[in-house]
């Protein structure tokens, strides 16, 4: 370490062994538990894989697609996952949205009102979901309750808001969006809070109404926060099967699976793992193309200082 | 200015835009809180009172019975026990182990960075229950099935990924000249992070485990699949076993609901004005 070049590639050296070693955990941990089990996932897909018979996994090459692409569940849960994230999504975007417009200028309790809207996000799907299904429940329900008070349900004929096929995955929908309004009220109520007022105060000097300001400034500056916000969400609706596996695990008949429910459902209730393993891979497929739009979308921004 | 607002504020159009906010906050907060309403007012009806119909929306009687139900003849308190203690475990082991890697991301420039920041990242993108059936595999192997254990290391490993991302956002919004001070005096790397960097971001790290908790807390399909005594089990399990009775008893269920969600509410609470500004980085971060 006599020269001065030694000495700076030591120092690299030091620095080197000091970023691995403080990466290690994180890294080796992820690959083993979130990386490695997926990974795993993609030969059982090509494999007989029966829970009766776990010692014996030949390689079948696609028959596992085949019967897969055949399954009435699979079938239905193609346009039902189309349905669940489009109409999840402009549902909690527009209340959101609309909430958060709201929620612009401070108020008295303004504080107290977002903890409380904020309230279900402590809360899991799964536990959501038992609480819709008991307020959607036919004889002992509140939403029937309701309208059955309101005299517009006969008390005889309750609605069946889970149970028949026509209801099922819009009811599914509705608790779906009630749960994520807060999310986008939250997001987009923190962009908003970047917008300058001055460009407010100049529009209003020279005469723009509401209705132009908002196409005109907010909408514009907002736009990047709101097209991550909705991408991020529209992964995170699609992979949301805890809620329909605890209001109707994808029933009447298939009437409200979606793609991660039906997988949930192999998973947890099946017996053929290849069967999963192939809708696993089906899975990863879709998100996979999720996530290239996303990554063009999005950039890195990578201006990290150096010590 | 101001003259322009008093002036807006007569304008009957301004009027029409505070009644109709008016109007849809007020909505917005009573269709949001009242399913927990009912949860927490029905946990304190007998059971027969909630299956009589017309239904009641506050209790004709009053009664701790459904508490006194799943704590005494359940086994509650155990279950609420294991929760607790696999998700504080999870999330500190979490955090302690991304605290690490985000300051190593956030402060060093390495030919790497970008595929390790790619690695955390493209975790939220795996469909999630794609990798439950060889994960279990993975587990009998090492002989870590129904080993309560097993749940605080998953947990920690889920949460990882969030939290660092969100972690090195931290990071990067304090100053380097503090750590550069304590470097000239001659402070190591770890001591100079441990003792001047983190003190600045205890507000932060303290709203990423609370995060991570809560995280941690909720989750449901890990520990039903990997779980199999009565005594490994967590609260989200047992309220599932609930469910998947063919006559789900609702007294009981929404108690113990109750008891799942109270926990959670109560530490969001402290960290709520975080939670937008964390989302909002992880959002951005990619």
């Amino acid at each position: 370490m006599t020269t001065a070049k030694s000495a700076s590639a030591g120092l690299a050296r030091k620095n080197n062994l000091f970023i691995t070693v403080m990466l290690a955990p994180s890294i080796i941990l992820v690959l083993i538990f979130a990386y490695y089990p997926v990974l795993r996932g993609i030969p059982m897909a090509f494999q007989k894989y029966s829970v009766w018979d776990l010692y014996n996994t030949p390689f079948i090459g696609l028959d596992n697609f085949r019967a897969l692409f055949k399954k009435a569940e699979f079938l239905k849960a193609l346009p039902n996952t189309l349905k669940w994230v489009v109409f999840s999504l402009i549902g909690q975007l527009l209340l959101g949205f609309t909430m958060a417009m709201f929620l612009r200028r401070p108020f008295r309790g303004r504080g107290v009102y977002q903890g409380a809207v904020f309230f279900p996000w402590a809360v899991s799907g799964f536990l959501i979901g038992v609480l819709w299904r008991w307020l959607y429940n036919g004889s002992y329900g509140v939403f029937n309750d309701l309208l059955i008070r309101l005299s517009a349900v006969d008390p005889a004929k309750p609605i069946g808001f889970l149970s028949n096929k026509n209801y099922a995955l819009w009811s599914c929908i509705a608790a779906n969006i009630w749960y994520g309004i807060a999310f986008f009220a939250i997001m987009i109520q923190a962009a908003l809070q970047g917008v300058p007022e001055d460009l407010y105060e100049a529009a209003e000097v020279d005469g723009a109404g509401k209705v132009p300001q908002f196409f005109n400034i907010t909408l514009p500056f907002i736009k990047p926060v709101l097209l991550l916000t909705v991408l991020l969400r529209v992964l995170w609706i699609f992979n949301f099967a805890d809620m329909i596996y605890a209001l109707t695990r994808g029933g009447p008949g298939g009437a409200s699976e979606i793609m991660t429910s039906y997988q949930l459902n192999l998973v947890m209730f099946g017996n053929d793992y290849g069967l999963a393993g192939a809708m696993g891979v089906v899975l990863t497929v879709f998100m996979g193309a999720f996530t290239i739009i996303y990554l063009t979308v999005s950039r890195y921004n990578s201006n990290s200082q150096e010590v | 200015m101001s003259t322009q607002t008093a002036g807006m504020r007569r304008r009957p159009s301004y009027l029409l835009y505070m009644a109709v906010r008016g109007l849809f906050l007020a909505l917005m907060l009573i269709i949001i809180v009242f399913p927990f309403y009912w949860l927490l007012v029905s946990s304190f009806k007998p059971s027969k009172e909630i299956f009589s119909m017309p239904i009641t929306y506050w209790p004709k009687t009053f009664t701790l019975d459904n508490y006194q139900a799943i704590f005494r003849l359940g086994n509650f308190g155990r279950y609420f026990w294991n929760s607790t203690w696999v998700s504080i475990t999870g999330s500190a082991l979490a955090v302690a182990s991304a605290l690490m890697a985000a300051y190593v991301l956030a402060r060093f420039k390495f030919r790497m960075r970008k595929y390790v920041i790619g690695l955390f990242f493209m975790t939220q993108m795996l469909p999630a229950f794609v990798g439950l059936i060889p994960m279990y595999g993975m587990l009998s192997w090492a002989h870590m099935i129904d080993w309560l254990p097993t749940l605080a290391i998953i947990n920690m490993a889920g949460l990882i990924p969030f939290t660092v991302i969100t972690l090195s956002g931290f990071f990067e919004g304090v100053p380097v000249s503090i750590e550069e001070a304590a470097l000239i005096d001659g402070a190591g790397r770890f001591r100079t992070l441990l003792l001047v960097v983190l003190p600045t971001m205890l507000p932060g790290i303290s709203a990423v485990f609370i995060f991570g908790f809560v995280q941690a807390w909720n989750n449901l399909f890990a520990p039903v699949l990997y779980m199999n005594r009565d005594s490994n089990y967590t609260i989200p399990v047992a309220l599932n076993a609930m469910v998947l009775k063919n006559n789900i008893k609702w007294a009981e269920l929404s108690a113990g609901s109750v008891v799942a969600i109270l926990p959670t509410i109560i530490m969001f609470g402290f960290v709520q004005k975080y939670v937008a500004a964390g989302l909002t980085a992880g959002a951005v971060k990619g």
